[in-house]
Order: C-alpha cells, then structure tokens, then sequence
C-alpha cells in the first residue's frame, strides 16, 4: 500500500495491484487507477514541464481537461503515442510511460532558464524581435524558435494498431452519463425510444463517481447508479464508455470516438484500437456537465496545486489522497466539500482560505466542528517551492485593500474559482449562448439543432437539480419526438449544491507586473500577458486569444477561456460577452488520427479498379500505372527489359505483326431512345444524323465554354441507338454532364442514358495480322475490309461469346477493338492470346499505346489538352459540325478571346538533331538568348522515342502553331538548348494505308 | 454531413449519396448563337452566391440519379424544401415562414 | 509608436511591459476618406499600408464587419509559394514571395516569413507531366522550382513514405526552396499597425451595407452600420463575402463561396522540416512553430457562408496524410476549423478595376490567398492610387469571363493550390 492509498476508498480494485512505469522507474498502482492516480498514490505530483517557460508541473484535473500532466505512453514497437493525459490513462501490467519537454531530466531542466528570463518572454515578443540583421533570421533565429517547439516527441514508427468505424441511427443520443445523462437516458427509454448514452470516462456516472455521500431516492449515490444502470441496460440502452462525443455536426450528426485497448494489459489482436462512430440521433441530449475554474494568482501552477473538485475525484473514484497537509483556497462552497472529505481521509487541511468575506454559514460551521481554521475575505498572493508546493501566500483584503502576508505550509494546494457549463458540442452546432450575469458564465441560447441541454450545461448545481433536470429534458426529447413522457423527480439527500463568485486574477499587494499568475497553464499565459494583449490593441477575445495563445494548448482552453475572457474584459472595461467568446471547435478532446482514418489506409485508401484482365497482366509480370482510380498495364518488360526496351519492343511487334491491348477502362455509354440521334448533335460537336447505324465516328464533346472536355469513337449500332466511349478519367463526369443537360435543359428527348464501362471487357487488337487472328474466331460477322470497314461497329459473337465489334484504330494499324460481356473478359483475352502465339502476338500497355497513337497524331485529352484547348486549337476543327444550329460549348467558341490571334495550337515537333528526345512539359520559346523572365510561346505535351519514325517525335501546343509549320523553335533546357522545327502532327504513314489492309 | 431529401425517390438520405449541381434556375438559352458575350458570360459564370436561402441543384448521383432543386440556407446549411426539376422556384416567404415554425428553440 | 527591437523589447521587460501603446488604435469613422477598403483582412489592410507608404494616400478606412484579420487570413493554413504555372500568375505570386521576404524589416513587424521549402508531390504520370511544365515554365520565368527523386524528396522530408506499394506512390516531387510559412496573424497585424501608423483608420464591428453609386454611375461611399461614410473610391476585398457587398453595387461577380476546413495535430517536437502537398490526394501539412501539424484540406461540394463543414472531407484528408506519413497515424487532431473561400471559375482571382468608376476589387482566391498577400496588396494599392492597372494585376480582369482570356491554373495542373 503506498502512502497516499486510502484502504477500501474508492472504485479501484485494492486487491488487483497493477505495475507501470514513469520515466524509467516502475510504480505501484491498482487496477481502474489513471497513471495520474497511482502516481499521486505514490507521492509523485510532478509529472510534466509547461511549453514556455519549462516549469515543474503535475496534474490540476482528474479528467480529461487536464493541461499540464501529459505524457508519453507505449505499448512496444510501434505503438508510442505523445501528449497522452496522465489523467486519463488507465493503468496496466507493464505500460510505458514517460515526461515531456525537459533535457536532461524532468526534475532538472535546461530549458527552465527561459523562465528566469519571463519578462522578456512576454506574450508576442517574437514579433518584435528577431528581425536584425536580416540574415540572422534563416541561419539563427528561426532555427532556434523552431527548434523550441513541441511538447512530446512524435511516432517514428508506422502504426501497427487497427482503427474501425461504424454508422449508428439512434432516437436520442445522450452525450454524459453523469446525473443528467443517466436521468435523461431513462425517460427517452421508458418512452420506447431507442436510446444511446456515451460518456468519456471508463464507467458511467459523472459527478456521482466523486460524490458517494449523496442519497438518492433513499439509496446511497453508487448503488443507485448500479440499478439505474441495470434498468437502462434493461430498457435496452446502449450504453458506451471510453466513447467520447468529439463533434457535432449538421443535422444531428455527432462523431464518437470510442477507446477500445488503451486500457487493455492484453488487447486481442483483432480488436482495433479505437472505432469512430458516426451517429444520426433524433434527438441530441448534451450533458456534459461543468467544468471547475482554477483561481489566477502569483504561483498558482506549482506541482501540488490542484482544483478541489478534481482532489475530490481522486479521494472518492480512486481512493488517493493528494498530499498530508493541505489548504484550500476558494471562490466557491464546492472547494470546502473537497476539504471535509480530505479530512475526514486523514489528510490535514491547513486552512480553508475563501475570498468572500462571508461564505456560507453551514459551511463554516462545520470546518469549525473539525477544527479547520477558516480565512474568509482573503486572497492568496503567491506560492513557494520548486518541484512541489511547500506554502501558499494569503492576506487579508479589507475594502480592496490588500493586507499583511502571512504564509502557510502545505503540500498540496486546492483552488476553486466556480465552475463552467461544458458546451462545447453545442458550440460546434453554431448555437448561441448569452452571459449570465448571476452565475458569471455563458449559457445556452438559441437552439439550432434538435438538441436538448440538461443538468449543468445550463447552470444547474447540485445532483438532485441535475437528475431532474435530465427527467425533464429527456421528456422533452420524447416530446419533440411525438411521445409522451411522465417528468419524474427524485429527492436527493447529503446534496451538494452551491454558490460562489467569481474573480479576474486575485487582488495582491505586491507587483502585479511580475506575477506568475497562470491561466493558460499548459502554454504559460499569464494574466499580465492578457492585459498586455489589451495594451497592444488587442480588443477582442479571439485577437487576445491568437495574440497570447491563451485557450490553445491541447486542452483547446478547458481551463483557460473563462478566466482568460474575465481578465480581458476587465482591462477593457466591458462586458464579457462585448469581448466575446472564442468558438469552440471540433474534436471535443484531442482524437487519434487513425480513428478519423479508420478503414481507408493501404490498398483501402482508395478504391483499386481493375479489369477483368488485371489477374493476367499481374501474372505476366505486367507494370502497372494508376490512372485516375484505376490501375492499368503499363508495359510488359520480358527478363533484362527496362521500361524503354519494353515499350520499344512492344512498338515494334505491334507494327510488324500483331499487339492486344486491354481497353477495358475506357468508358462506355449506352444511349438510346427516339431522340438519340438528337441528343448526340445537341451534346458533341459532330453531326450525327448522317452516321449510318454501323459505323462510327469519333466524337468531340466541349464544355459550354468551348473548350475540349472528352473525346472517342462513337458508334451507331440502331437508328434509336449509340454506343459512346469516353476517356478512362472522364467516364463519369461525362455520364453526369449528359445526364445534366438532359434532365434539366431537354427533358422533352425521349433518350436513356446508360454506364456500361464495367458491363464490357474491351480487348483491342492492332496489327498487320489482326484480322487474321481474328477473323476465324467471329460468326454471324464477315469482318473482311469490304464488308467491314474501317469505322464500323457490329454486333456478333467471337470465341462463343456476344460481342460488340468496332473496327477502329487508334494505332494507324489495321484494328478491331472486341467487347465482350466483363465476366468474359479474361477468357477470351487468353483464348487470343494462345491463338495469337503464330502471329507473335505481343501483349502492350498504355505507355506504348500512348507511343502509337502519337505517331499517328491522335491526342490524349487532359495530355495534349488542358482544359484551355478548343478543337481548333487542337487541329479537330474538322470534327466541330459547321450546320449545326447549336451544340453544348458552340457559342462560347465564338467568345473574342477564342477567336483570337495567336492562340496555342496543337503541332508536331522534331529536333533538328534528330536524336534528342524533348521532356514532356519542356518549354518553347522563339528567341533563346533574350533575358529571364523569358517570353515562352508553348510548351511540349507529347514527347516519344518512334521506332516508326526512326527518331523522336514530340506533340506541342503552340501560340499560332498551325500557321508556323517549317519553322525554327527552341526549348531550353538547363544545361542546353535544343533546337526544333514545328510540323504536322502525324508522323507515320500520312495516307493511312495501314489501316486498310 | 448534410441530410438531403430526394423529391423523386422521397427520401432523407446522407449528403454522400447526393452531388451539388450548383446554382438553380439558370436555363440555358434557347438559341445561344443569339446571345451575346455578356449574357454568354452570365450564362457561364455569374451566380448570386447568396447568403441565406439559396436555390441550388443537387443530383442523386448514388440513388435515383436524378437532378432536382433545392432551397438551403447557406449561413446554417438547413434545406428549406427541394423539389423536382421543372417545377416553379418555391415561394421563399412560405418557405421562411415554415422554417421558423421548426426552428428547434421555439 | 514603439519601434520593435531587441531593445525596445528589453527595456520594456525592465519596465514589467507596462509601456508598450496599442498597435493600432480602434477608430471610429470619419464622414468622408479619400480611400475606403472593405475588408480588414490580410489583403484589406495590406492594400491601405501600401497606399500610404507609397503612394501618400493616408486619408484611407479599413473596414471590417467582424474584426481584423478575422476571416481568412486566420483561418488558413500559412502556405507561401510560387511556383505557378501561367506567366500571369508566376508574376503575380512571385512578387508577393518579393514582398514577404522583407516584410517583417519592412512593417517592423515579425511575421516569422520561414523558407522551408515546399514540396508538391507527382503520383502518377499525368502529375509528372505536369510538374514538369511547371519546372520549366517557372525556370524560364526566373521563379525557384526543381524536381526530385522520390529519394530526394525523402531525404528533404524524412517522414515521407516513398514505398513503391502506396496506393498512390510517390513517383517524385516539384520543390520550390523559397517557399514556406508565415505567421498569418501577424501579417494582419504587423499591417495594421503599419498603416495606423501612417494615419489609416481601421473600424472594425462595422458591416458594409451597400456601396452608393452617383447618377454618373460613379462610386460615392458606403453605407454602414455606422452611418454613410463618402469616398469616391471604394475597394472591396471581403474574399467569401465579396459576392454580397458587390452586388449592392450593381455588380454581379463570378464567384462561389466554399467551406474550407484546415486542422491542427498535438503539439510535437519538430520532425516535420518543410510544406508538403499532394493534390492528387488532396492534403497539405507543414509543422507550425509551436510544433502542430498544420494540415489543410479540400473544399465541400456545396457553397456556404456556415464555416462548418463535414466530418467526410476531414476524415479523408487526415486519410490522406497518414498514407503519405504513416508515422502520423497515432497523433491527435487538437482542432479544426473552417473558412469561407471565394472561388472564381478558373481559380485565378480578380484583382483591380471593376466597371463601375470608384470601384475596386481584390477576390476570387480560392484557397490560395494568404501566399498572395503583400503582392495582391502591393499591386491593387497601385491600381487604387493610379486608377489604371498594374503590369502584374492587368491580366487579373473581370472582362476575362466575358472574353474567355481564363487564367486556369485549375484546368492545367489538375487543382491550383
């Protein structure tokens, strides 16, 4: 038993010990301890050291508000996380625990120097300084205030844990399973409702857990709390623990992040670590209770110091006193409770020092029947001790002055300045909150979503105001929901409800200019930062806010924003609410990344599309390229094969005899109906009517701007019928922009618009022997040129399978591309390609069709176009029908700026030394010897090794490029210029007799 | 995440079934070769970008896909109506009016 | 007014910072200003400082519904960069990358300018192509811009995950060395106080509620929840809300206000040298001075004024993050927020004259506004003060939506951050 244990006290487990770790040294502590329970059991306060200034720091809370006790916890390799509140963790055989922000020891810290020199490391003092010389600042300066930054150290590991996620629709979701969470849980539930109650804390029960005084309806508070939780659990809620509501969102939307393992010695291996929940409630009942307010004065940060209702929870919850001798120092009755369960624990309270002049007369009276000395009107004006309090400052304050000093040891220090209704959440939803002037806080104003504010969060004191308030409230829940609801009360005896005042910092007699009086602890914000914030200007709360940092450390200003807001609003002589709050924002507490990501990591990052002929292109050792989401055969290297030798083989077999290429991504839609054809001249720049059922043609479309959306060959099967095909990125912006005109702009056409890309496997065959492969395969087709030709489209079976046949080429060789149904993909893919062995068919991917089609001229919309490019600007004019009375982007075309001079046009490109390959994005320019910046008239879109050509070949936009053919470029490049003449953009066989063979 | 009520399928379904098809009412001219630059660019590009009610387009991409309107407000995201489209911009002050009878704190 | 150094900073520890003046003094409106600006963002005040230090044009109002520097140039996740693809806008951010290096001499004022360099990852092929445009674009344009190897890119930013496998590998990476991070607040500040010092009133919790035009059409001043306030020029730079004050001018823009959400992790020691962004994934993150991870996100689908956004968007950027830095997996988000961004139709903003005589307009920045600051300013001081455009903002018209002169920087780099 360690010195601090109280036997038989509290909710741990006194007979289960559990050992840890703290910087190296292990510890005792019992199981349901946090790390900051069974540290305080043990004595230890100091845990942590402050950002700025390093100073010494243990825990002021016992819950997760907590600022100064964080710490770094691991579980082996890979499994470290930093900034973890001591408070919050439970304890487990052999967990890892370590300070932070201290070199070389926690009790022995460089970086305190900076808290000798605090004056001049007053709020904002970095804009101001560090700007002379101006050298200095990349090579000194900045180095050094980078270098200060953090309070833990980051993983360095890949995470080996799991995270999950879940959706859950719920009637009411009550967020807080303290008083009014649980009271308001079971009216919805007796309603019928199906009902969620989620709370933060390893159990349910909020304030009861710190308060086992209390008797409700007649029942001692906990074995209350144990039947009301078995009805719940009858009624059938679902009841989350560890589960913390971290944002609300539209409509209802509440995010929960529920902590599976962190507690766990030996987690299961399947079980993630954390689940993120998204729930759509109803109703929303917020009860998330208040918050306690440390009370600002000179020395109010020392390890020892700790708010009074947390050194209650650690009495009651966790059977831990928090020292031997203490005094307590108050703005408000909660703190005197604090104090008479400490003594009656043993622990000496020194002194109950209050600042009002006249507390509450009960509560005098009985510190006086346990001999508490009481000092009521005093203020507290500044501590002693360096790793742990060793006195605490007071003085008489008679009409606002402030008297003699006298000093009392202790080692411990409770403070309380009041509490504050916790609305965070319903910050998040944009609801509005008005200052209360009685009670000193913000309370809950205009409602914007369907949710209910119970218990303290509308400053409401007490257990039984609590309790019935969640009655009430969950009834309204019930209401709103079209049931009825019987309001019930319960009385509560040994309640403690109670008032206070509320302060800036504490009057003092000595130099207010020096005081440490901490408000934001964790980021070192004093109250005479805050008042220097107002000094400079600073007039609102969120310019005092991001001027100080106050309310920004990774408590998100729990602690802080309250007493921040008071002391801002009293230098400025205003209201509070005239300063303003700053808003709260989403997650409620800090929440691990992983949770957000759940599922979406590694190869579930995003979905992989594949072809039904992705298996066999990975069995052949194909490379792959993403392209948009899907992922496609890139070339096929054979053994010794780089890319370059791959795709220049691949080239090379294709021409000479046969390639088969899977063209499975490229889109397709079906489109059919009476006014097809109509459809198809209202969308694509082409004519239509004329294109005989059987033939295609390929199709420009535009956006209404003018400029080149999507592009493919489209093909008549029927009068009433197309089949389109896109590019493999553009399919479903296409399908969308189609579907758009048509149900908005001409719902009078009769068509219906189809997505058949993963309906077809396409496979495409090029090649001098592609009919000869294929021709023995297809009936119910003569696919001879005369009864087949070029640009034709039919429907037939190959290999046994229906199929779609297109003769088309986007090769300049002889081609014919075969869809057939996707389950049948693979089949016949291999089918071709053992009958394929005679004519050495050679499998290529997209690089060398990207090669192919190059040498041909035909462009890649998105690579030779840019979203900047017209058809004419890309030499397809010839594609944009000249009698059509409209089509979607015709009008724009006519816009001055698109008919202008000097435009970018689509060339070809060769250099003149006929070996160097230009880059693909290299820039052009006329002059290559004027000055930087220099005038660049295009750039490369296009750029290939062409074993056709015997040379390099290169596409390029260029300003009035189709007017400059024969003409002289340059394009520089860093360590050279390389020279090029401009010239049409095909560059093998310009009479496409290839494709008639 | 928005909830969104499909006028076709007559649903309130998550915003990831739904995809914003910007501003509503903004008809494409019936003979554009007619119109000129200006009303080209209007046509295009000029949106009221209101703050407040705002009618827009949504399509229910991953559902009946379906385009049709909406009236949201724009300062607090809440849906005012939706409706199918074709049909004529809603009254905005029965809209408001209806809207203020809902709202949660009254 | 104080000038800022490490003396006057010493001398006032001495004095227990008891002497130190407002930064600049709350105002309230005078009846009539040479100048008004709409908008006491980054941009609004930097416009103001900008017209009284170089052009002497001190009878000048910054106003702001809300206060200064509450809007965006808060909000926004301090990427400063350059390396832009059209000629046009290289100048234009360029310029502003001129300006910020001096600014903190210049305003006396540290806005912590920090050239860590930015790092653009390429993951496919489509990214390389054109990445490499923009390498050589900037190059021949004098703009800092190179490419590196995955490995390279490793070594600059040790987090990185350069594993072949990724679902989105990284195949190399654009780095522009003179970019960086500034400390956004003080940029408004540091602006503020410099242009009330040179005699620029700033009211703020004064909503502009219409700009007057004359019978000749001209601007007269603008109403205000504070009454008329005459000025025969008026500048609007209100970003998201710029659509709302235009229009009672009569002049409807071509903008969409978006939600924007940005986030910050725990504080950590530093382990993040640089900025890194990947567009095809959609996620920016650079390490704030305090230690956070500062990480930025896309924008929702649909327009609003409510600065909420969803969870969706959010949990596939820090999706995003964590594949690229896996390492990140187990830190916390502290906090996340969001803003209001104008977005024009091609992603480049409008910046300079209006067709209304008087009337002045800086917006349509998208998520790109906050790297632009002191250029955006500098040049739309000059247009304020001159009447006629700058050389750098000339290309940045409204007529261009008319014309189709579009500057996309969307449509050729796939998305323009």
């Amino acid at each position: 038993m360690t010195a601090f244990r109280v036997p038989g006290r509290g909710r741990v487990l006194h007979n289960r010990p559990v050992s840890f770790t703290f910087d190296g040294d292990t510890y005792q502590g019992l199981e349901g301890d946090t790390v900051a329970s069974a540290l305080i059991a043990n004595g230890v306060h100091l845990m942590g050291r402050s950002f700025k200034y390093h100073r010494p720091r243990g825990p002021i809370a016992a819950g997760s508000e907590e600022p100064n006790a964080l710490i770094g916890t691991r579980r082996g390799k890979g499994r470290f996380e930093p900034n973890t509140r001591a408070t919050v963790q439970e304890i487990w055989n052999g967990l890892e625990t370590n300070s932070q922000n201290k070199y070389p020891s926690l009790k022995f810290d460089i970086g305190a120097i900076n808290d000798r020199l605090y004056m001049l490391f007053s709020a904002g003092f970095y804009y101001k300084t560090f700007m002379w010389p101006r050298s200095f600042w990349d090579k000194v300066y900045e180095p050094f205030i980078r270098a200060a930054a953090g309070l833990g150290v980051s993983p360095t590991e890949p995470d080996p844990d799991n995270y999950a996620s879940r959706y859950l629709h719920t009637d009411v979701l009550v967020v807080g399973a303290g008083p009014a969470g649980l009271a308001a849980a079971r009216a919805a539930a007796e309603a019928g409702l199906r009902v969620t109650l989620v709370d933060e804390n390893a159990e349910p029960g909020g304030t009861l857990l710190s308060e086992p005084q209390a008797k409700i309806d007649g029942k001692p508070a906990w074995d209350w709390l144990e039947s009301e939780i078995d009805a719940l659990i009858d009624l059938g809620v679902r009841i989350m623990t560890r589960t913390t509501a971290i944002g609300y969102y539209h409509q209802n939307m509440i995010g929960l992040c529920q902590k599976l393992t962190d507690h766990l010695e030996k987690p299961a291996a399947s079980t993630p670590r954390e689940r993120m929940w998204r729930v759509r409630a109803k109703q929303v009942i917020l009860a998330q209770g208040a918050l306690e307010k440390p009370l600002v004065f000179d020395g109010n940060d020392r390890p020892g110091v700790m708010l009074a209702g947390s050194a209650q929870t650690y009495l009651n919850r966790y059977g831990v006193r928090v020292g031997n001798n203490t005094v307590v120092v108050t703005s408000h009755d909660s703190a005197w409770y604090a104090a008479f369960d400490l003594a009656s624990a043993g622990t000496r309270i020194e002194a109950i020092v209050d600042t009002r002049p006249a507390p509450n007369a009960d509560l005098v009276k009985q510190a006086a029947a346990r001999g508490i000395t009481v000092f009521a009107g005093y203020t507290a004006t500044g501590t002693s001790g360096r790793l742990r309090i060793k006195s605490v400052r007071i003085n008489k304050v008679d009409n606002g002055r402030v008297m003699a000093a006298q000093t009392l040891a202790c080692d411990s220090l409770l403070v309380c300045g009041g509490w504050t209704p916790s609305l965070h959440l319903f910050s998040h939803t944009k609801g509005t909150l008005k200052w209360d002037d009685q009670s000193q806080t913000f309370l809950p104003d205009r409602i914007t979503e369907d949710c209910q504010i119970a218990g303290a969060g509308r400053g409401l004191w007490g257990i039984e105001a609590a309790l019935n308030d969640g009655f009430a409230m969950g009834a309204a829940a019930v209401k709103a929901l079209g049931k009825t609801a019987n309001i019930k009360t319960l009385s509560v005896a040994d309640d403690r409800p109670g008032s206070g005042t509320s302060h800036t910092e504490l009057p003092t007699d000595l130099d207010a200019g020096k005081a440490r009086a901490f408000v934001d602890y964790q980021n070192d914000v004093t109250a005479k930062d805050l008042r220097l914030a107002v000094r400079e200007g600073m007039r609102s709360i969120e310019h005092v806010k991001r001027y100080t940092t106050n309310g920004m450390a990774t408590d998100q200003g729990k602690m802080s924003n309250i007493n921040g807001l008071n002391i801002a609003a009293d230098a400025l002589g205003k209201k509070q609410p005239e300063v303003g709050l700053t808003t709260f924002r989403p997650p409620y507490t800090p929440t691990t990344f992983g949770a957000f990501v759940g599922y979406h990591k590694g190869d579930h990052f995003e979905v992989t599309r594949k072809t039904p002929i992705d298996s066999w292109a990975e069995e052949n050792r194909a490379v792959f390229e993403p392209v948009s989401l899907w992922r496609r055969a890139w070339y096929f290297p054979k053994d010794g094969e780089d890319m370059d030798a791959a795709v220049r083989r691949e080239c090379r077999e294709t021409r000479k005899s046969l390639g088969m290429f899977d063209a499975s991504t490229l889109g397709k839609i079906e489109v059919v109906g009476p006014d097809a054809v109509e459809f198809m001249n209202r969308m694509y720049t082409n004519p239509w009517t004329k294109l005989a059922p059987g033939r295609t043609r390929y199709g420009l479309l535009l956006g209404d701007d003018g400029y080149i959306r999507d592009d493919g060959v489209i093909g008549r099967l029927s009068d009433d019928r197309f089949h389109i095909t896109t590019t493999t990125g553009g399919a479903a912006r296409v399908l969308n922009m189609m579907e758009d005109y048509l149900q908005t702009e001409w719902p009078d056409l009769k068509v219906w618009l189809t997505s058949t890309t993963e309906q077809w496997a396409t496979i495409a065959l090029n090649g001098p022997n592609a009919r000869n492969l294929l021709a023995p395969f297809v009936e119910g087709l003569d696919i001879s040129d005369e009864a087949f030709p070029h640009m034709s489209i039919a429907e037939c079976s190959v290999a046994g399978f229906p199929a779609r046949l297109f003769r088309v080429s986007f090769t300049g060789e002889l081609g014919f591309e075969v869809n057939v149904p996707a389950r049948h993909g693979r089949a016949l893919w291999e089918t071709l390609f053992a009958a394929g062995q005679k004519y050495d068919i050679c499998p290529y991917g997209t690089e060398t069709m990207h090669v192919l089609r190059a040498e041909k001229g035909f462009i890649i919309v998105g690579q030779d176009t840019d979203g900047t490019v017209t058809p004419y600007d890309a030499g397809a004019g010839w594609a944009v029908g000249k009698n059509k009375p409209d089509f979607v982007g015709m009008r724009a075309l006519n816009r001055p700026d698109l008919t202008a001079e000097g435009r970018k046009q689509l060339v070809g490109l060769l250099t003149d030394d006929g070996v160097s390959k230009l880059e693909e994005g290299a820039q052009i320019v006329l002059d290559p010897n004027q000055p930087i910046p220099m005038k660049m008239v295009g750039h490369v879109t296009s750029s290939y090794h062409s074993d056709a050509a015997g040379r390099p070949i290169a596409l390029a936009l260029i300003e009035g490029g189709h007017g400059k053919t024969g003409e002289t470029v340059y394009i520089p490049m860093p360590d050279r210029t390389i020279r090029a003449t401009i010239t049409g953009t095909v560059f093998y066989d310009p009479e496409n007799a290839r494709l008639k063979l | 995440m928005l909830l969104i009520h499909c006028p076709y399928c007559d649903e309130t379904l998550p915003e990831l079934e739904f995809t914003y098809g910007g501003e509503a009412h903004i008809a494409r001219p019936e003979n554009p070769a007619d119109k000129t630059d200006d009303e080209w660019r209007d046509f295009l590009f000029i949106r009221t970008n209101v703050k407040g009610p705002h009618f827009e387009r949504w399509r229910h991409a991953h559902g009946c896909g379906r385009f049709f309107n909406a009236v949201r407000d724009t300062v607090s995201d809440r849906f005012l109506t939706t409706y199918k489209a074709g049909e004529p911009r809603p009254d905005l002050a029965v809209l408001l009016e209806d809207a203020a009878k809902k709202e949660p704190s009254k | 007014m104080t000038h800022f150094s490490a003396l006057s900073l010493l001398k006032n520890a001495l004095t227990g910072q008891k002497n130190w003046q407002a930064q600049w003094p709350d105002s309230q409106p005078k009846a009539e200003y040479d100048v008004v600006i709409v908008g006491a963002g980054g941009h609004g005040l930097g416009a103001a400082y900008y017209l009284a230090k170089e052009h002497g044009i001190t009878n000048v109002a910054v106003i702001d519904k809300g206060w200064l520097g509450g809007g965006n140039t808060g909000r926004n996740t301090t990427i400063i960069r350059s390396n832009y693809l059209y000629d046009e806008s290289a100048r234009l951010y360029d310029h502003a990358v001129d300006l910020w290096e001096g600014l903190s001499q210049d305003l006396n004022y540290n806005v912590m300018f920090s050239r860590r360099g930015v790092l653009m990852l390429a993951h496919n092929v489509h990214d390389v192509q054109s990445f490499q445009r923009h390498i050589h674009s900037n190059r021949l344009n004098g703009v800092d811009n190179r490419w590196l190897t995955p490995e390279e890119a490793k070594e600059f930013c040790p987090p990185l995950n350069i594993s072949p496998n990724a679902r989105y590998p990284v195949v190399g990476a654009a780095l522009q060395m003179r970019a960086g991070t500034a400390r956004h607040d003080a940029v408004a500040w540091g602006y503020a106080r410099g242009a009330s010092q040179r005699g620029v009133d700033i009211i703020q919790n004064c909503p502009v509620t219409a700009i007057r035009r004359g019978p000749d059409g001209a601007v007269e001043g603008v109403e205000t929840a504070k009454g008329f306030i005459r000025a025969k020029k008026v500048a609007v730079s209100a970003a998201g809300h710029t659509s709302v004050v235009m229009e009672t001018a009569g002049v409807r823009m071509p903008l969409e206000s978006y939600p924007l959400q940005a986030l910050v992790s725990e504080p950590v020691k530093p382990i993040f040298p640089c900025v890194v962004m990947s567009n095809t994934v959609h996620a920016y993150i650079s390490q704030s001075d305090k230690g956070e991870l500062v990480i930025g996100s896309g924008t929702d689908q649909y327009t609003s004024y409510s600065q909420r956004g969803g969870l969706p968007l959010i949990e596939h950027t820090v999706a995003a993050i964590c594949e690229i830095f896996p390492i990140f997996n187990r830190m916390r988000m502290l906090r996340k927020w969001g803003g209001i961004v104008d977005v024009t139709p091609d992603r480049s903003p409008i910046l300079g004259m209006t067709p209304v005589p008087g009337l002045y307009v800086n917006c349509g920045w998208g998520t790109g506004g906050f790297k632009a600051t002191p250029g955006a300013a500098h040049t739309l001081a000059w247009t304020v003060a001159k009447g006629t455009p700058h050389d750098i903002n000339a290309p940045f018209t409204l007529d261009r939506f008319r014309t189709g002169r579009l500057i996309d920087e969307a449509a050729a780099a796939a998305v323009a951050h």
